[in-house]
């Protein structure tokens, strides 16, 4: 492991993120982990990296990394129209970076978070299986927090990384433009009054300003679902929640492990990537589907990931 | 002699093309949550399957679609769920004490028609079960309370409670492990440390264990 990347700017919040710690929800604590796992894998692909080795997860805004090394890096995701050395770079593609060369972002055109990948992998701070920072806990990657002024980012050191210049292809490539969500009714959909199931799936709610990695809340039409309280169960990232308030949440990386709102929707894996992209203010529209159609969509950005692995 | 089939008819739920929701039933009641557990631990050795959490009379299981259907798992499900959960051992048993001073402690006697000394007894009476952890780290779900003592959460709920705080809502009682916002009545205190961040696992409840309350003084 050395030292691979020195922040000149941290960005609006930039942290380390994998694939999370799914065996710690036993204990209340959230998986948490890239939110947007399609960029992220493509992303360790594109530098021949294990899909769940670390990478940098930057939030609305980019941060600036000056290179203290060679290293192979790859950026995906949202789109920030990012630079070396003040050049536009492509997205999707392996970049090979000299000592001194400064990654930085011009301003922010689709999309709310990029990935940045480092050959061999960045490395932070492992806790409970997983290096992905979780900023409640203050535990993994950077010292469990956002990265900052002069953080010095490290990298396992990879032997051949004999992928200069794999790219993703123009078509494989999503774009995030288009703010729908495909989802399947979830489990408590049946309480839906007919207007609200109407509305759900028809209309259009935007992202609240206190939307975040945690949870997305969305202001529209107000939902009923009326019924009995529910005892608290296990939720997962996707699923729609609905409180007596009427106002739904869609829950994402970060999200509390547990409730008892009735889940009326989730959004299904192959949306998660579009629904990692979407910023406070945002609006964004429910498209019901079937599972057998997820199922679909999920195999086909399977097969562009696997793509990038011949 | 065939072997005894119980008669729990177990619902199983689509949780997106990932995940599904297997429901015993829908109660706050201990057989039901040993059951939980039991058709959790049997779940979680499956290759198909990623995940299994136990909650009340509820499984959430998440799995691998390339591995198995959601009709062939809800089938195995089903399978599992009718064979006799195996005698449960009792769980750890954690005694807690508890300054029962909280902010909401004489609104709640009222409430509850009660004087606030029988509150305290009441509370601190019962060993309750812990039949989900869950929501924040460390949190656990306790029950169930005394019938005296089941009181609708908060109509508006607090921005923030302070880390410690002990509280009940519905049949339930817990301890807030970290200060956060947060709707239920606040009892009492306890600086018993229940999120754990340098052990493994992280919280020091879990699911199936029994926790007594007494009353200390601050």
């Amino acid at each position: 492991m050395t030292a691979a990347l020195r922040v000149r700017q941290p960005g609006l919040l930039t942290t380390i993120q994998d694939l999370g710690r799914p065996q710690a929800v036993g204990a209340g604590v959230t998986p948490g982990g890239a939110m947007d796992r399609f960029a992220h894998t493509a992303a360790n692909l594109l530098v021949g990296n294990d899909r769940g080795a670390a990478t940098l997860e930057c939030t609305l805004t980019g941060p600036r990394l000056v290179a203290l090394r060679q290293c192979l890096v790859a950026l995906t995701g949202a789109d920030f129209d990012p630079r070396v050395n003040g050049e536009a770079v492509p997205m999707w593609t392996g970049i090979d970076l000299r000592e001194g060369d400064e990654i930085g972002f011009a301003g922010r055109r689709t999309g709310a978070r990029t990935y940045i990948a480092v050959a061999g992998g960045v490395v932070g701070d492992r806790w409970l299986g997983s290096m992905s920072t979780n900023l409640l806990a203050a535990r993994g990657g950077m010292k469990g927090r956002a990265l900052a002024i002069d953080d010095v980012v490290s990298a396992a050191i990879q032997e051949f990384p004999d992928v200069a210049g794999r790219s993703l292809a123009g078509d494989q490539r999503p774009t995030y433009g288009e703010h729908v969500l495909q989802a399947v009714v979830g489990p408590h959909a049946n309480r839906l009054t007919p207007e609200s199931h109407h509305s759900l799936f028809s209309t259009k709610f935007a992202l609240t300003h206190d939307s975040n990695r945690m949870g997305y809340r969305l202001e529209g039409a107000s939902l009923e679902a009326p019924g009995e309280e529910l005892l608290s169960f296990a939720l997962i990232p996707g699923a729609v929640q609905l409180p007596a308030g009427g106002r739904p949440i869609l829950l994402m990386a970060d999200y509390q492990t547990a409730g008892g709102y009735p889940v009326v929707a989730v959004v299904i894996s192959a949306s998660m990537s579009v629904a990692a992209q979407l910023a406070p203010g945002h609006e964004v529209r429910f498209e019901e589907v079937s599972i057998a159609t997820a199922l679909e969509l999920r195999a086909a950005q399977r097969a562009a990931l696997l793509s990038l692995m011949s | 002699m065939p072997p005894q089939r119980s008669t729990v008819r177990v619902r199983v739920h689509p949780l997106g093309d990932m995940a599904l929701i297997a429901e015993l039933g829908t109660r706050l009641d201990t057989a039901l949550n040993t059951r939980a557990i039991a058709l959790a631990s049997a779940l979680k050795k499956r290759r198909d399957v990623r995940q299994a959490i136990p909650a009340h009379g509820r499984v959430t299981v998440q799995f691998d679609p390339d591995q198995i259907t959601h009709e062939a798992l809800a089938a195995a499900i089903r399978r599992l769920a009718s064979k006799r959960p195996p005698v449960e051992e009792p769980g750890r048993l954690h005694r807690i004490p508890v300054i029962y001073d909280g902010p909401d402690l004489e609104s709640v006697a009222a409430a509850l028609g009660l004087p606030v000394v029988k509150v305290v007894e009441l509370h601190s009476r019962p060993i309750y079960r812990v039949f989900l952890v869950g929501f924040v780290p460390g949190w656990a779900y306790l029950g169930p309370l005394p019938d005296e003592l089941v009181l609708a959460r908060r109509a508006v709920p607090r921005t923030l409670v302070p880390a410690g705080s002990v509280a009940i809502a519905g049949q339930e009682t817990g301890i807030y492990p970290l200060a956060s916002p947060g709707g239920w009545h606040l009892i009492g205190r306890s600086t018993v440390k229940l999120f754990l961040p340098d052990s493994d696992p992280p919280s020091l409840f879990r699911v199936g264990d029994r926790v007594k309350f007494f009353a200390a003084t601050g």
